[in-house]
């Protein structure tokens, strides 16, 4: 007996061994999450010094009656001098910048001329789209770029939450807002500057970014770790580092080159984690991608928009709104069908910080139609082509739609969607495609065969915003495995736990399988016919 | 019968924990594969590669052991027997036929374990070994030393896991195969087995070779420090002319 309890203690021994590693494993968790974060380039809430900033209200250049919105910029800029020179080089500004596509050379691309998948493109409807500039008065290709009274200094930095826009005013506030109050209650950007706009891109809350919305006001800390009133509280400029009004950051939708970004190491540095093998993966994964497992998280966004259905009236001829289940615009006369989703499992792609954009004189090579791309593969390192940075695997919100396009001449129709009266050949007014192509594509000069059919696009949009706690964030399971992983899609690399070779594993299967066999065979065979030449036994002879 | 010290404290200390790494590296090993979830993929990694760590730590020491003892030519590969060898476990063991190699000092292992130990030792293992270290150091292709993908390592690394389980396998069968069910066993839990009359008068005659040896350079008598010579004190000159 004694002997078959050594034999089973030397097999089981090795269990018990590494049943005392994986606890150990376990405690060195809880002892890693009591770590300070750290941090580089900001300096905690808690432990700034509180600075008196300058009282607007005490200069008598404010206090005065203010005719208009441009007399306010007039006051603004005789004490900041030449701001308005920093604020004309901006994309904010310009809604274009010069940017390098591969293969189409410098090109300048913004909101200005881009078309995406949402609202199309804001030419020949300038005057509702404005309402998102950072000027007076764009209402058509005739606004004075260079006029710097038509710079809207407010939207930015109103401290009262009071300065509104007018709908379809081309940019300038509401005839209620008390400009003089505003004015004398200026200061640094804060989320509501930021977030009337970018959380309210296409027309409604969330719809664009999927990881930009108004729950960030005020958000626990399940939605974003770094916003969170319960918490941090960060503005957006903490991350978005402003000097002389050059924002930090750019989305993909609308830029191209890897420059002027934010990024998670420029506060958690390259190795956040305390852990090689985690702090490894940083050279191919974006933070985002683990800790952003989810977006939409606090408010749903739009996944899909069908254009193609737009125009229908009800009985009395006007347009209608059909809300889905949850509240959301399933369908309205002016856009089409919507579907809307909430805690959403992005997409994953290869990103190396460069992307490529379909322009609306570019001709239709595939479909769906690439709105924009995102470059990158396990095999491009950075430093061997365009991008000076590895490839990195990147989440990504893919938003698909299907819009107006010209199937003679090949190339995506910019329409005409907005203008304030009727008979202007705007869609959202008269709902008629066909004249709402004439227009949009005259206004662009550009050609427009007169036939126009819907296609199938797609537009990326890398995730960044509302990382979650990091008890949330994926763990090495949610890839690592055989089945439904996250990068069950990327197959452009070998990924330990989710590859296998399949032939090797059927050798090595059988291998095992069959020295089992033998073995029990062998052994079968050996007590039976240790019995039956039991005399045989040389040692008892 | 007698019995004889076959193998020496090192060998033993060196046998049990090596099983106990490659237990632990299989176990975690086939969970990073995807093949079960058992401890966690987290900690199964972990876990591999600090155990890689102390294999490859133990198995510098052995290799320095095996050379300075000269206890590497135990693995020389011969045809000697072997044929006898194959031939004993296909059938001469289901007559209770006995072992055509006898165990020696100077030859521990039959043929067949001089060739499978051998080729874990010189194939297999320094396979794993390299393979899980380039896993290891460049698992994601960065600048300078670099691999275009992981694929051909990790296959050849899954392929050696199998073939070392498959060896567990048979091993853990055969230990059973000797003189007892468990002599083999016990063998190599205290280093002594017993062995026949026949093969225990070739052991003396080793010992009593080597012990020639070592009467005849004297002058070297204190850098042979032979483990044997310390166990087998009755081998001396006047024996031996008895």
């Amino acid at each position: 007996m004694k002997k078959y309890a050594i034999l089973s203690l030397a097999l089981f021994m090795p269990l018990f061994i590494i049943a005392l590693m994986g606890g150990q494993g376990t405690e060195d968790e809880e002892v890693a999450e009591e770590k300070e974060l750290k941090l580089v380039n900001y300096v905690l809430k808690a432990k700034r010094v509180n600075m008196e900033v300058v009282d607007h209200n005490k200069f008598e250049i404010l206090q005065q009656k203010f005719k208009n919105a441009h007399t306010v910029t007039e006051a603004c800029l005789s004490c900041h001098t030449e701001r308005h020179t920093e604020i004309m080089e901006t994309s904010h500004w310009k809604w274009e910048r010069d940017e390098v596509l591969e293969g189409k050379g410098v090109v300048s691309l913004g909101k200005k001329n881009i078309l995406n998948n949402f609202c199309i493109g804001v030419s020949g409807s300038e005057g509702t789209c404005t309402r998102c500039h950072i000027g007076y008065g764009w209402k058509d290709k005739s606004f004075d770029f260079t006029e710097k009274t038509n710079i809207d200094c407010l939207i930015c930095h109103d401290n009262t939450g009071t300065y509104k826009k007018e709908k379809g005013s081309a940019g300038y506030p509401k005839a209620s807002v008390n400009l003089n109050y505003v004015a004398s209650n200026v200061g640094s950007p804060e989320r509501e500057n930021c977030g009337v706009c970018h959380f309210w891109g296409g027309g409604g809350n969330n719809v664009k970014h999927g990881d930009l919305d108004q729950a960030m006001l005020d958000c626990s800390r399940e939605v974003d770790v770094h916003m969170t009133t319960d918490g941090e509280n960060m503005s957006c400029i903490e991350c978005h580092v402003t000097e002389n009004h050059n924002i930090t950051g750019k989305v993909f939708a609308l830029s191209s080159e890897n420059k002027n970004r934010v990024s998670c190491e420029q506060c958690h540095t390259e190795k956040p984690h305390g852990d090689n093998i985690l702090d490894d993966h940083l050279c191919r994964i974006a933070c985002q991608t683990c800790h952003i497992p989810y977006y939409a998280r606090a408010n749903p966004t739009k996944m899909i928009w069908d254009w193609s259905t737009a125009g229908r009236l009800d009985e009395e001829g006007h347009p209608m709104h059909q809300p889905d289940a949850d509240g959301n615009h399933k369908y309205m006369s002016i856009k089409g069908h919507f579907i809307w989703d909430d805690n959403v499992t992005p997409e994953y792609f290869w990103f190396n910080g460069i992307a490529n954009h379909q322009l609306i004189e570019d001709k239709i090579e595939s479909v769906p139609v690439q709105m924009n791309s995102l470059d990158g593969s396990y095999k491009d390192k950075g430093f061997c082509k365009k991008s000076i940075n590895p490839s990195k695997i990147w989440p990504v919100k893919v938003h698909r739609g299907r819009q107006i396009y010209d199937p003679v001449n090949n190339t995506l129709i910019q329409p005409k969607l907005w203008d304030k009266e009727k008979g202007e050949g705007a869609y959202w007014v008269d709902f008629d495609w066909g004249i709402a192509a004439q227009k949009g594509m005259d206004y662009l000069d550009l050609p427009y065969s007169g036939e126009y059919d819907f296609v199938e696009t797609e537009m990326y949009w890398p995730l960044n915003h509302q990382v979650a706690p990091k008890e949330q964030s994926l763990k090495c399971i949610d890839c690592h495995t055989r089945k439904g992983g996250r990068l069950a899609s990327l197959g452009d690399f070998y990924l330990p736990g989710r590859d296998h070779k399949a032939g090797i594993e059927i050798v090595g299967i059988l291998l095992i399988i069959s020295s089992l066999i033998g073995v029990l065979i062998h052994a079968v065979y050996r007590t039976i016919s240790g019995k039956k030449y039991e005399n045989n036994n040389y040692l008892n002879n | 019968m007698k019995k004889a010290y076959l193998y020496k404290a090192y060998e033993r200390f060196w046998h049990w924990s090596q099983s106990t790494l490659v237990f632990i590296l299989l176990i975690t090993g086939f969970e990073i594969h995807s093949s079960y979830i058992l401890i966690g993929y987290e900690s199964a990694v972990a876990i591999h590669n600090i155990t890689a760590w102390i294999f490859l730590v133990l198995t510098i020491f052995t290799i320095f052991w095996h050379i300075t003892s000269g206890e590497w030519r135990q693995y020389l590969p011969t045809t000697v027997n072997l044929k006898a060898q194959i031939q004993f476990y296909v059938s001469g063991i289901f007559k209770n036929a006995p072992h055509p190699a006898g165990k020696t000092l100077l030859s521990k292992l039959n043929p067949l374990q001089r060739i499978v130990y051998g080729g874990l030792t010189v194939l297999v293992f320094p396979v794993m070994f390299l393979t899980g270290f380039m896993y290891y150091f460049f698992h994601f292709p960065m600048q300078g030393v670099e691999l275009a993908s992981l694929e051909v390592i990790a296959v050849l690394h899954t392929l050696g896991a199998f073939c070392i389980v498959a060896f567990v396998i048979v091993h853990l069968y055969l230990m059973t195969t000797g003189r007892t069910i468990t002599s083999n066993f016990q063998a190599m839990v205290t280093g002594w087995e017993e062995i026949d009359e026949e093969d225990s008068m070739i052991i003396e005659s080793e010992m009593a070779e080597s012990a020639r040896a070592l009467i005849k350079s004297s002058n070297g008598k204190d850098r042979l420090k032979q483990p044997w010579k310390r166990k087998q004190k009755t081998v001396t000159e006047e024996t031996l002319q008895d």
